[in-house]
């Protein structure tokens, strides 16, 4: 009787994974997360992306996830780790996992990587980003017309092209609003420690800077900010609305759900091709979150014109005439930069101060 | 550069804030490995405070509450780590790092429901003209109650451990428990108070951290703070006052290095960036350099198992 039964379930088994083959058999998918979910900035927001394609494809699809992954030699081992469990997709979530993901695509060939925000491609790795300048040229026109001090307090991460085209298009377009505009940048060198950030904040507060712009994940410059009062921030990533209507005045919001969906199901599909994705406010990548009532009508307006002319296309945030901090020509009147220099930016424009470390 | 945007008042009371946190937690510690054991689950301490601190300010309304709240949450989570080592004799090492882990975990788990949320602001003690006094009014009459009471309870811990009885008592625990025990002293008995002094003083800085200083609850947000005040006390040669000095330090450069960068200081920002670390460490290392006097002030029993029976 026994051995009947083992022999029934053996059967079932085979029987299980045989079908398995042929009908539905869900489609996995991993994301890796430099913070914890609970961030409220950057994480969350690509957590939202992964709860987003659970709900479009229900049973199709199982998601796993994993938080807090150091950029480096452990982000490798959590990759390869997802890999081995029969993961089709893995999502790797920040800049600094860029040449592990490589080396470990390398390793497992059927499975396909999405890596974000960096420019390294192989047969299964694709690349997506945001054009995050896009939303910071809305923010440099508020923070412009809004700083009474003028100094902007800019907290950054790492000296990546990322960050710093984000500084550059803050400034620039804060800059035509008032030119008076001063920027002072701290590099915080950690995506998320909200100690840190905090007291980066208040340093930049504490030297007069009433506009403060981050480009860190946690929500702890908005609090800092909160708590010194007479200054306005952005939210980050997220919209970091609990923060409205004062400190913070509007966000970018990055909106990955629909990538997430459209790559997933290319998977499914089996037509999925290594790409480079890089969208801006016009595809609805980058969102700008309410501008609050605290921003005059007038300054709303025009930012929500920017914002407009960006998502059509009739304007380029890089447009020149624009020089390079050193006072060499880099875009003639008119004309805009090309996604090359963009994506390998390296250099300040033209007024601000300090250096980017290298 | 602009060195004059630097204002060097309000300075060092920003560097009192930041130093805060990893005070209490040292001075905690400072306490548990005089009595001969060492807890590496600070870390894990101090961020289950943050939290229960937080969640509790949150729910009452009331940061004081918190805050005992915090000292409560985080000397249970300690009586984990006295009852595996003192108890059960466990490893030391071994079991101050998985408490690390679980107080990470734990925090995240409770605080689930508490992310984005504002907490109760803590006010700043007011003491009237005292705070127009010039340079000294903005430096030490602009604070919260918890600065002055971590001043307070270095120099009590000070005291304590230099003249009374309690501290005399402490120490032979912590030098030679043998000796201790065979002096009729209860050793596991004064070391798990003395872990739950320690856990209660890393909760009381996680709190500080969620509810003054950053102020709000985000997972993992010690940040290594734990770690940081762990180390103090060993370059600080297991004394109160150079604890002090050292956080202070610390604290105060990791402000000063972001003020510099505001201020565009051409320094290299990688250097500024490293600087809390390498000069808080040179200048207690110098502070200790007396060889032989320093090894003294190592609690001798420190990291030892105790069994009643040898």
């Amino acid at each position: 009787m026994k051995r009947r039964m083992l022999l029934g379930a053996a059967a079932a088994l085979g029987l299980a994974a045989a079908t398995g083959a042929y009908a539905a058999d869900p489609t996995k998918v991993g994301f890796i997360y430099v913070g914890p979910v609970g961030d409220g900035g950057w994480t969350y927001e690509h957590n939202q992306g992964r709860l987003a394609v659970e709900e479009a494809f229900g049973d199709a699809v199982e998601t796993v996830y994993q938080e807090n992954v150091p950029e480096g030699a452990d982000a490798e081992r959590a990759m390869t780790q997802m890999a081995l469990s029969g993961v089709d997709l893995i999502f790797t979530t920040s800049f600094g996992y860029m040449d592990p993901t490589i080396a470990v695509a390398e390793k497992f060939p059927n499975v396909k990587f999405e890596h974000a925000t960096g420019y390294k491609r192989a047969d299964n790795v694709s690349t997506y980003s945001a054009r995050f300048y896009e939303g910071r040229a809305v923010q440099g026109t508020i923070a412009g017309h809004m700083t009474k001090s003028n100094k902007i307090g800019y907290i950054a991460s790492f000296p990546i092209p990322e960050v710093i085209r984000g500084i550059n298009s803050a400034y620039i377009h804060a800059k035509k609003v008032n030119p008076d505009v001063e920027m002072s940048v701290i590099w915080a060198y950690t995506w998320f420690d909200p100690a840190k950030e905090a007291d980066a904040a208040t340093a930049l507060i504490e030297q007069g800077a009433d506009v403060i712009l981050q480009h860190t994940d946690s929500t702890a410059p908005q609090a800092a900010a909160e708590k010194a009062g007479g200054v306005i921030t952005f939210g980050q990533a997220s919209d970091m609305g609990e923060f409205a209507p004062l400190p913070r005045v509007s966000s970018i919001i990055d909106d990955w759900a629909p990538y997430y969906i459209a790559r997933t199901k290319a998977v499914m599909d089996g037509t999925w091709e290594s790409t480079d994705t890089w969208d801006g406010i016009g595809a609805g990548m980058v969102g700008i979150g309410e501008i609050s009532d605290a921003v005059p009508a007038e300054v709303k307006a025009e930012a929500l014109a920017m914002k407009d002319a960006l998502a059509d296309g009739s304007y380029h945030a890089f447009t020149g005439p624009l020089n390079k901090q050193d006072g060499s020509a880099w875009l003639a009147e008119g004309e805009v930069a090309d996604d090359g220099t963009l994506a390998g930016m390296n250099f300040y424009v033209e007024g601000i101060t300090g250096d980017i470390p290298q | 550069m602009d060195l004059s945007a630097i204002n060097p008042l309000v300075l060092i009371a920003s560097l009192m804030v930041a130093a805060t946190p990893i005070l209490l937690a040292a001075i905690g510690e400072l306490v548990v490995e005089k009595a001969g054991v060492l807890n590496l689950g600070v870390e894990g301490m101090m961020i289950t405070g943050a939290i229960c601190g937080f969640a509790i300010a949150v729910e009452t309304g009331s940061p004081a509450l918190g805050f005992i709240a915090s000292m409560i949450g985080a000397a249970l989570l300690s009586l984990i780590f006295g009852f595996l080592t003192q108890v059960l004799m466990s490893n030391q090492v071994a079991t101050g790092l998985a408490l690390t882990l679980f107080g990470l975990g734990l925090s995240a788990l409770l605080g689930q429901g508490y992310v984005g949320i504002k907490p109760p602001a803590t006010h700043d003690i007011n003491f009237g003209f005292l705070t127009e006094i010039p340079v000294i009014g903005p430096i030490l009459f602009t604070h919260d109650i918890i600065v002055y009471a971590s001043l307070a309870l270095i120099a009590a811990t000070w005291a304590v451990l230099k003249f009374t009885r309690v501290g005399l008592i402490l120490r032979a625990v912590g030098e030679n428990h043998d000796a201790a025990h065979a002096l009729g002293y209860k050793v596991v008995r004064i070391r798990i108070l003395a872990i739950m002094f320690g856990g209660a003083c890393a909760g009381l800085g996680g709190a500080y951290l969620s509810l003054v200083r950053v102020p709000q609850w985000t997972e993992g947000m010690t940040a290594g703070a734990g770690w940081i005040a762990l180390a103090l006390v060993v370059f600080a040669s297991w004394k109160p006052l150079r604890v002090l000095v050292g956080a202070y330090l610390f604290g105060g450069i990791t402000v000063l290095q972001l003020n510099l960068q505001a201020a565009g200081v051409a320094i290299p920002v990688e250097y500024l960036s490293m600087s809390p670390y390498l000069i808080t460490i040179l200048v207690l290392v110098i502070m200790s350099s007396d060889r032989s006097r320093a090894a003294l002030n190592a609690p001798a029993s420190l990291g030892r198992v105790f069994h009643a029976s040898s």
